[in-house]
């Protein structure tokens, strides 16, 4: 505690003045945007640079015209998670510990996919989402948004899994438990961290995709936040005040997932990609 | 890895053998093990193994708008890869990728690595701060591509507006003029990326032990001194791993660049990646869109190759 009480006070609140006008610059944008949609009459004029009053018309009009999209998104989010944690959960575990002939070969696959361009995937995946009808539908979306954060999640629940002490799963078996259930009693609860971290991201990487939104849709049966503020520019250009309260509503899940969850963004922004 | 599972486990031994042959029983343990693997294997190579293989014969094959109704695209040898290769917005398209790529990795580099350097001093609040920063992060890119549209417009937007009072001009048509809108582009795209290098290489940081820098200034090194001797050397993998992954993610963007300019004016941002959607998507000529796919894979699997080095060498 005393050791560096003498000299620093002073210059450490130096550097968090210096810190906040960091942060002042790389949040404008986020503020403008706030404060562009609380000034829904301001149509294709300047901004004021804080809002006159609390007009949340704007913000009524972009949840009639976008409020669909958003739940749309949601479903379609939540739906990416459950297969992406239900594909790359066990496959993580398996890689981590069954020691399979192969395994390399899996793990170096699955960091091969990170540079796979994800236009390329909606180029193949479209002409074969017409021969199987997935176009315009929840579950085509959902399965090719799972692909987004399947490879990242394998990599960070693998590195996780391995450090699970031996000795556990092996008291496990010796009391006759098989694998599937050595795993869903023993290794799941233990890697609940991994877990939620991955899911968090399974769902951010959903939530902001707006390629797959793009491509694999061709009617307005299943459309998404991303794609429904896309459209939304084009048809509303001197509307920027619900475009911009759009923009804000779609940005809500990230704020949230910052707050409650920061610990968790941190460690999978590190873990995902260094390990 | 190996030792714990090559043989067969402790506790088969004392357990009945219920099984009428030990030789099936352990088949269907490494079946039942398989298992668990086996539906990520099939998922990603139906995702992504496909996919490349997919775009490989689809650029030997005619397709027009007609094709998904008559189902028939005909092989027609080499007449994609010629025609668009003849196309001068091929050419323009690989240079603004590689412009694009390259100033963006530069500028978030150099800030993140900057604001990792700073963060990593204790300060009150520190770490409030450094986790506020990961917002523009986390917000979807083409809702901040739209954010930045506005905030760029020519006569109404904040920047010139701000420019203006400053009397630095102000009239500076940023996305509406070829001569600005790619270097627009990447400016965005700096301030997206600079969170997530930020991130990576405060981790790295914070690895590096303090003891070196106190025996460095014990020696009168000067903090630049440190900062080159000192912090660069060792945080080397990480920064490796840092512009790779960067490469990676920046060099197939699209969604950014669609919502900024949707490619204009006058396809001044124009890349690989908006340049197959436009083939494919927008005039569904998916044999063309297949073929600057491949060149972009082509790139990427170059850079594949440094990363998986970089995976390596800093390896277990």
């Amino acid at each position: 505690m005393a050791v560096h009480a003498p000299t620093a006070p002073r210059r450490r609140w130096g550097s968090t003045v210096a810190g906040l006008l960091v942060l002042a610059v790389m949040l404008f944008p986020l503020y403008w945007m706030l404060n562009t949609a609380l000034q829904p009459d301001s149509g294709l004029l300047q901004v004021d640079p804080v809002p006159p009053g609390l007009d949340l018309s704007g913000f009524t009009k972009a949840l009639t015209d976008q409020g669909g999209n958003l739940l749309t998104s949601l479903l379609v989010s939540a739906g990416a998670v459950v297969i992406c944690l239900a594909v790359a959960a066990p496959a993580a575990y398996g890689l981590a510990r069954f020691g399979l002939r192969g395994s390399r070969t899996i793990v170096f696959g699955t960091l091969i996919t990170q540079m796979v361009p994800g236009i390329v995937i909606a180029n193949a995946l479209y002409t074969s989402y017409v021969d199987l009808g997935l176009v315009n539908s929840y579950a085509g979306l959902m399965l090719a948004d799972a692909s987004l954060g399947i490879p990242f999640s394998i990599v960070l629940m693998r590195s996780f899994m391995v450090s699970v002490p031996g000795e556990v799963i092996e008291a496990a078996e010796i009391d006759g438990a098989g694998p599937v259930r050595v795993f869903l009693r023993v290794v799941l609860p233990m890697s609940r961290n991994a877990l939620i971290t991955s899911g968090l991201f399974a769902f951010l990487f959903a939530w902001s995709d707006f390629m797959f939104a793009l491509t694999l849709n061709t009617t307005d049966d299943v459309k998404p936040i991303t794609l429904g503020i896309y459209q939304y520019i084009g048809a509303h250009v001197g509307d920027w005040g619900s475009v911009m309260a759009a923009a804000v509503l779609s940005a809500v899940p990230a704020a949230i997932l910052l707050v409650l969850a920061q610990k968790y963004i941190a460690a999978g922004i590190t873990g995902g990609s260094v390990k | 890895m190996t030792t714990s599972t090559a043989t067969a486990p402790p506790a088969a031994a004392p357990r009945k053998s219920t099984a009428p042959d030990p030789a099936r029983a352990r088949l269907c343990r490494r079946l039942a093990r398989w298992g668990f693997v086996a539906p990520a294997v099939v998922f990603m190579l139906l995702f992504f193994g496909y996919p490349l293989v997919r775009n490989v014969v689809m650029s030997f094959q005619h397709y027009t708008p007609k094709t998904f109704f008559t189902g028939e695209a005909p092989f027609n040898g080499a007449d994609n890869w010629s025609s668009v290769f003849q196309d001068a917005l091929f050419g323009k398209a690989l240079w603004h990728t590689l412009v694009f790529t390259a100033g963006s990795l530069l500028g978030q580099f150099c800030v993140g690595l900057a604001l990792a350097v700073f963060f990593n001093r204790r300060f009150p609040l520190g770490g409030v701060l450094r986790s506020l920063i990961l917002l523009p992060w986390l917000v979807p890119m083409v809702v901040s591509g739209v954010v930045w549209r506005r905030i760029l417009d020519q006569d109404t937007g904040v920047l010139n507006t701000f420019l203006d009072t400053l009397g630095l001009g102000g009239h500076t048509p940023w996305l509406t003029s070829p001569g600005t809108a790619l270097l627009s582009v990447i400016l965005v795209n700096v301030w997206i990326g600079i969170p997530f290098n930020m991130v990576i290489l405060y981790g790295g940081l914070q690895e590096i032990p303090k003891e070196l820098y106190e025996a460095a200034s014990l020696d009168g090194a000067s903090a630049w001194r440190a900062f080159r001797s000192v912090t660069l050397p060792l945080l080397k993998p990480v920064i490796t791993v840092v512009l790779v992954l960067g490469f990676m993610s920046t060099v197939k963007i699209l969604d950014l660049i669609l919502a900024l300019t949707d490619g204009g004016p006058a396809d001044a941002t124009q890349t690989l990646g908006t340049l197959t959607y436009q083939n494919s998507f927008v005039e569904l000529d998916f044999g063309a869109g297949a073929v600057v796919g491949n060149v972009l894979i082509l790139i990427s699997a170059v850079f594949a190759v440094f990363y998986l080095r970089a995976n390596r060498t800093e390896g277990k």
